[in-house]
């Protein structure tokens, strides 16, 4: 229980991708303008992450760990992801071109989208041990994906609250837009390096 | 030797799996498109602008195709590239007026404020507060949420603090139309061989009033209305206001219009 605590809290505040690790910052500014296309997009990585962390997790297991190729990790799981993105768009276009719409631009944006390899990779260290798998390893995966997307999503949303309130604030000509964003990314990140005070 | 012959051996293992279900995906999955989408979405404006009623010139472009829209509802797209258009899918194209986006104001610094708005610079925001920080109720409040909004950036700030329509850049898109909260926008006809004025005010209130708030609206004294020679011009709530079907632009009325609140249009 205080392990699945430990990673809930730490995905979504302390270890939090984008403020912390710094992953993921193209969409980070990208696509924070506004409230809606930040929330898809956030919606998006969660789908992607969770698809992926299952594929390279037990592609992980039952491939290159028995053959001892681990060190294979990267280009493989940039393989998988890339492939599965791929597949998952046609699927949703052509079972629900609604879905399609409102994800694709998006899906094949998060196929190279470095949170979704880092989380991947990240998954592989923090749950096996000494070449096999920790008790609970895919649920604590999973987990760790579904978390990650989430905090992905929050900080992805805080930011285009903030941004939608820039657009109409009074802004010196040569900070608006890109300048005062990133400006903003940066006080946001050091009021995220206060979490890591957190003990758990 | 092994891990180098593993390596090999699942790496292009891996690829030729993937490569073969996207393969079979692309088959299995496939969803046609139909070409002329393609070739009518070229001769589109491309700002996806919204005013036909479709998310962008690609919901517009499959509307056409679909027949629920004709090619009238886009008021962007140039008249041969609508001629274009019209050969390819087969339709005939009637005529239609070409229109222009006029403010209907002219008060801007002159016109007094009730209180100092310290707000944000948007029109919409300004308006939420006692309906705007200007005297006049239905005077333009001078943010500028109109020059943001045009996305043909047809619409200037003046030096007179009022925002102005640039002509040859204006499409009659309506942007402006359905943003300003004032309702201070309307399309008129364009034909510059008539009808080369505007009435710069929208103001409702009496003469008395529209001189201590700004002193250059329309005060309804009723002097164009005798001096049109034609019929065109009619006060009515205390707003002159112009009938383009009868107007020869002979500019009898803006001669007489002792607040000059009859405007010749920028661009002719």
């Amino acid at each position: 229980m205080a392990k699945i605590l430990a990673i809930v809290i730490s995905n979504l505040f302390i270890n939090n991708y984008i403020l912390f690790k710094f992953m993921g910052l193209c969409p980070f500014l990208g696509v924070s303008k506004e409230t809606k296309p930040a929330f898809s997009m956030g919606l998006a990585v969660i789908f992607v992450l969770l698809l992926s962390g299952l594929m390279t997790w037990t592609v992980y297991q039952y491939v290159l760990l028995p053959f001892g190729i681990d060190y294979m990790r990267t280009v493989v799981f940039i393989l998988i992801i890339a492939a599965s993105v791929q597949f998952i768009e046609m699927v949703i276009l052509k079972i629900s071109p609604v879905l399609y719409r409102a994800l694709g631009i998006y899906l094949p944006l998060i196929t190279t989208n470095c949170v979704v390899l880092g989380v991947t990779v990240l998954n592989t260290e923090d749950f096996f041990a000494g070449g096999s798998a920790v008790t609970g390893s895919f649920f604590y995966s999973m987990l760790q994906a579904l978390f990650a997307g989430l905090g992905f999503m929050f900080v992805l949303l805080l930011m285009s609250g903030i941004r939608e309130r820039l657009e109409l604030a009074d802004i010196p000509e040569s900070m608006d837009g890109l300048p005062i964003a990133f400006i903003v990314a940066s006080l946001m990140s050091l009021a995220f390096m206060g979490f890591i005070g957190i003990k758990i | 030797m092994n891990v180098i012959l593993f390596s090999i051996l699942t790496l292009s293992g891996l690829g030729i799996f993937f490569g073969m279900v996207l393969a079979y995906a692309a088959k299995k999955f496939h969803v046609p498109v139909d070409p002329m989408i393609e070739k009518i979405l070229a001769k589109l404006p491309g700002a996806n602008c919204g005013s036909c009623g479709k998310a962008g010139c690609m919901g517009f472009a499959q509307a056409l195709l679909a027949g629920e829209l004709d090619l009238h509802s886009c008021s962007v797209t140039a008249a041969e590239n609508k001629k274009d258009i019209a050969d390819l899918l087969g339709l005939s194209l009637g005529e239609k007026a070409k229109k222009v986006s006029s403010l209907h104001c002219c008060g801007g610094s002159r016109a007094k404020d009730r209180f100092l708005y310290d707000g944000m610079k948007d029109c919409l925001a300004a308006s939420l507060v006692l309906g705007g920080q200007k005297e006049c109720r239905y005077g333009c409040l001078t943010h500028g949420t109109c020059v943001k909004a045009c996305p043909f950036d047809a619409i200037v700030m003046t030096g007179d603090g009022y925002p102005k329509v640039l002509e040859d850049k204006c499409t009659a898109c309506g942007v402006c139309v359905n943003v300003c909260p004032k309702g201070l926008y309307q399309l008129i006809p364009y034909e510059s061989a008539k009808a080369k004025i505007y009435v710069a005010c929208s103001s409702l209130d009496a003469g008395k009033v529209v001189m201590s708030v700004c002193g250059v609206g329309c005060i309804a004294c009723h002097r164009c209305e005798k001096a049109c020679p034609h019929g065109a011009m009619t006060v009515i709530d205390n707003l002159a206001r112009i009938d383009y079907e009868k107007c020869t632009g002979c500019m009898e009325c803006v001669k007489v219009c002792p607040t000059k609140v009859i405007k010749v249009r920028s661009g002719v």
